[in-house]
């Protein structure tokens, strides 16, 4: 199988040297660095070449590195009913930069795109419609974004005189549960219980 | 027709020849033929779609958020409530993703029982929505025939695992707990008495009147369009394409199990109604297959791959400190996960459903996608339903299979 990849990998370097930016096969999956600009053309060449067929699209999503300067990896996922083989493309760009829409390739793209959108804020440029899908009507943020807390900045409920749903600023009756279990031996981010006095005496 | 304003502020023109405005009604989100809270904009004209705009989300949970900030082991219960009509396929996916990053092997017996409890999914799942998609075309019958038969096997489930629904039983490394030996007896002796019970819902559907003609020639869907939608599972193999991923891309021990793939010849809702019935009828065999070699000697054995992963035996741990303690870690600390990135997909029955896990060495995710078909079914939705009745969106909403719990995540 890995060979199989590994021959693709070399046919897609070959044929297309512009595009990609490196390559490699592990845990038996076959991964692609693309640079942005060239997204769209790349894909193209993926579903018509007739070694690589990569007729479905599979998923696009993203992943946030908040410490890095190019911030984000837009990752695709293609899948060939056709020669039975997988392939992943990364994409990585800053957060002020904008990806080239593959909605003319593939239109399923379409609300996946959209999703990146809604959940990372990362703006496709010609996508026929770049609106928010999963998140409510009026939502503010990007909620996968690693600086967006967990229980979001505003909550709902009913309210009794005015008769209708009202949002307001989330106030939480409960400490927030932090599943942090990592061994305090083993280089933990927080200070122990107890630990802020010996600061405080020296 | 007097030049009045409508409440979107257009305004009545009043002509020799009445110009006649498009309709735009709401369907759902509560509507019981949406199969959930789907809300439809549909633009109509007469009776005809004109355009269907779907809105989702309304049963988003943020679950790939919380999944980034809880343990591999505590992510789990989170799968069953993506597609909450056959839960035990979703954490399947998860331990896959987590087995394939971690490098543990599964023993046999463990391997064995997965693939039994994901073909009881298959059924439970084809039965729902065969029979709800039936009566969203008008048949009462058939719901109330096959939920008797899913009650039987949650009542499996929940012998193997304590809950009906909410199961947590796959892990990773293997399953949670060995099945009782009656149980596999009960399983084969169900087995056995279910292809009645199908031949009834067969007989009053396949060749009624009102649900071909409800379902025949509805919602056709051809090879292009499967590419250029991405659809998956039963989508694809209504229309011709024998594209099943436990054949083509085999996980588990689905290679030494001997199955045959249906298909459908013109792509619409009946075809896939009939695929259906048929994969129902073909997971029986594999639910067989299965028992037998459970039962066989080769079958028997540790249900979990004893290591760091999973825990120890209950044995074990009244003797030996090291079983307390790495008993203690495993459920507060969790364990680690090597970095890596890997996408892990199963053959749900509603389609391929995929994990797609970045993992950065810690005891949490870092990042978990959960792909899930329906997703891509609805998607296709404006594509499909429109130029066809309002009356067939129904249908056509039923044969697509999307449960909201999975799209909306």
């Amino acid at each position: 199988m890995s060979e199989a990849l590994n021959e693709l990998g070399q046919h897609l370097e070959l044929k297309r040297t512009d595009c990609v930016i490196a390559w490699d096969v592990t845990h038996g999956e076959l991964n692609v660095d693309v640079a942005p600009s060239n997204i769209a053309g790349f894909v193209e060449f993926l579903k018509t070449d007739n070694t690589c067929k990569f007729s479905s699209l599979v998923d696009i999503t993203a992943v946030d590195y908040p410490d890095r300067p190019k911030r984000f990896d837009v990752v695709y996922h293609f899948l060939s009913m056709y020669q039975n083989h997988r392939i992943r493309l990364r994409v990585s760009i800053r957060e002020d930069e904008m990806v080239p829409s593959i909605t003319d390739v593939h239109p399923s793209a379409n609300w996946f795109e959209r999703e990146v959108f809604d959940m990372f804020g990362i703006l496709f440029s010609g996508h026929p419609d770049l609106r928010r899908i999963l998140t409510d009507y009026g939502f503010r943020g990007y909620p996968l974004r690693k600086d967006f807390p967990t229980t979001g900045y505003t909550e709902v409920r009913y309210d009794e005189e005015k008769k209708r749903v009202v949002y307001e600023p989330v106030s939480l009756v409960q400490e927030y549960r932090q599943f942090d279990f990592m061994s305090p031996w083993e280089g933990a981010q927080y200070v122990l219980p107890g630990d802020e006095k010996q600061d405080a005496k020296a | 027709m007097d030049g009045s304003k409508f409440d979107d502020g257009s305004i009545d023109a009043v002509s020799g020849e009445q110009s006649i405005r498009n309709f735009n009604i709401n369907f759902g989100p509560q509507h019981p033929a949406a199969h959930g809270v789907l809300r439809l904009v549909l633009e109509l004209d007469g009776e005809i779609v004109e355009r269907c705009d779907p809105h989702i989300g309304l049963l988003h949970r943020g679950t790939e958020k919380l999944m980034e900030s809880r343990t591999y082991l505590q992510n789990l219960p989170y799968f069953d409530r993506l597609d909450y009509v056959a839960p035990m396929n979703q954490e399947h996916a998860w331990c896959l993703a987590i087995e394939r990053l971690t490098g543990v092997e599964v023993p046999r017996r463990a391997s064995l029982i997965r693939v039994l409890y994901s073909e009881i999914g298959r059924v439970l799942n084809h039965l729902l929505n065969v029979t709800t998609q039936a009566m969203d075309v008008g048949a009462l019958t058939p719901p109330l025939w096959g939920f008797e038969e899913r009650e039987k096997l949650m009542v499996f489930y929940e012998r193997a695992c304590g809950a009906r629904l909410h199961a947590a039983y796959f892990r990773p490394g293997g399953v949670h707990q060995d099945l009782p030996g009656d149980l596999i007896d009960d399983i084969d002796q169900w087995a056995d008495e279910f292809p009645r019970v199908l031949g009834d819902i067969d007989g009053l559907l396949t060749e009624n009147r009102i649900f071909k003609q409800r379902n025949a020639d509805i919602g056709v869907v051809t090879e292009e369009e499967i590419l250029e939608w991405g659809f998956s599972g039963v989508m694809v193999r209504g229309s011709g394409l024998a594209w099943d991923l436990r054949r083509s891309q085999p996980y588990e021990c689905y290679d030494e199990f001997d199955f045959q793939i249906p298909v459908g010849k013109n792509g619409d809702c009946y075809d896939r109604y009939l695929v259906r019935m048929e994969e129902m009828r073909q997971s029986l065999k594999i639910i067989k297959q299965a028992i037998e070699k459970l039962r066989a000697p080769e079958g028997q054995g540790d249900i979990l791959a004893r290591g760091k992963v999973t825990p120890p035996k209950r044995s074990e741990m009244k003797t030996s400190m090291e079983a307390l303690i790495h008993h203690f870690k495993l459920y507060t600390e969790g364990f680690h996960v090597p970095e890596g990135e890997v996408y892990a997909c199963v053959e749900a029955p509603k389609g391929e459903f995929g994990v797609y896990l970045v993992a950065d060495g810690s005891n949490k995710p870092y990042r978990a996608k959960l792909r899930a078909p329906g997703f891509l079914h609805l998607q296709a939705m404006d594509h499909v339903a429109t130029g066809h009745q309002l009356a067939d969106v129904a249908a056509i909403i039923g044969t697509m299979d999307v449960v909201f719990g999975e799209i909306d995540r």
